[in-house]
């Protein structure tokens, strides 16, 4: 059995390692695409919010808190702190989708969406008309980053309402946790994904130098 | 039977304060303008979080060897991605923005 746990913990890390990938070449192009355009990044910065962000990432480290507990209450059996554990998680990630779509909300009425050309404009007294096109690129990177995460989130929680119901049903215990450990692992590179986004996204282009 | 050991409640709870500290230190560092460490800064800490969560969320301290030079390799592999990459981009010379270095 211990030699199956780790298996199936070092599978699961073979999978993450191809979503570190994923992610990994999403955040090279922004990487150069940012160094292209620097003044035009500090621009768009303007128009994001890093409260939001800041909160979001703190919803996010609770919700590994709890999830890193429920692993713990399974691998000892105790079945009512797993259960709460998992509600918990699931609580805090949703709260952080139910944050993030505020922010999109934001993003529309502030016509900072380029994916639709109705709910796209560049004016104003912090939007610098030479970047008009530039922004757009980046923007578009930004919906792209935080969608593809928030997708992530989504699955996250579709796996662990089915963690959830196998818990109820009393599948898990000592000798038998794995399911448990593994969403664990997804659920915590999400959040590793959110910990590069944040900084990436909302703080390093709101101070003007770049690069 | 797990062969993975039970980690203390305190030092989850250990991890995450850290994890919440360093959120708010990024936040309030990114409001001081450090010039061209303004990136660096923000991205040590991010590794840090990173580091943190890999290694004690994610049970990587207590795993097998083999486990631990997997995950290893695979960040190790994504390094070598970023940087031949960026090390195509920055070192054109027609490239919008110019001073890369």
């Amino acid at each position: 059995m211990g030699q199956q746990f780790d298996s199936a913990t070092f599978g699961m890390w073979v999978f993450l390692l191809t979503e570190i990938m994923f992610f990994g070449g999403m955040f090279g192009a922004y990487t150069v695409y940012r160094s292209m355009y620097p003044e035009a990044f500090a621009a768009t910065s303007n128009f994001m919010n890093p409260a939001f962000g800041a909160a979001n990432t703190a919803v996010l480290i609770v919700s590994s808190l709890t999830m890193a507990l429920a692993v713990r209450a399974a691998h000892l059996g105790h079945q009512k702190v797993l259960q709460m554990m998992l509600v918990f998680t699931m609580i805090f990630g949703a709260a952080f989708l139910v944050i993030k779509g505020f922010e999109y909300h934001e993003h529309w009425e502030q016509l900072k969406v380029p994916l639709f050309a109705s709910h796209w404009a560049w004016d104003g007294p912090l939007a610098p008309p030479q970047y008009a096109h530039q922004a757009q690129i980046l923007f578009i990177f930004y919906f792209f980053m935080t969608g593809f995460h928030a997708l992530h989130m989504v699955v996250g929680l579709g796996i662990m309402t089915t963690i959830f119901v196998m818990a109820r049903r009393g599948k898990f215990g000592p000798s038998y946790y794995t399911p448990v450990e593994v969403s664990g692992l997804y659920w915590h590179f999400v959040d590793i994904v959110w910990i590069f986004l944040f900084p990436l996204l909302y703080l390093i282009g709101h101070t003007k130098q770049l690069f | 039977m797990s062969t993975q050991p039970v980690t203390p409640v305190r030092t989850y709870v250990v991890i995450w304060a850290i994890l919440t500290i360093l959120t708010f230190t990024t936040f309030y560092v990114a409001q001081i303008d450090l010039g061209p460490f303004n990136v660096v800064v923000a991205l040590v800490i991010a590794a840090i979080k990173m580091s943190l969560v890999i290694w004690f969320f994610m049970h990587v301290r207590t795993d097998n060897p083999l486990t631990k030079l997997f995950v290893f390799a695979g960040f190790f592999w994504m390094a070598i991605l970023l940087a031949l990459t960026l090390g195509d981009y920055f070192s054109r010379t027609w490239m919008p923005g110019g001073k890369f270095w």
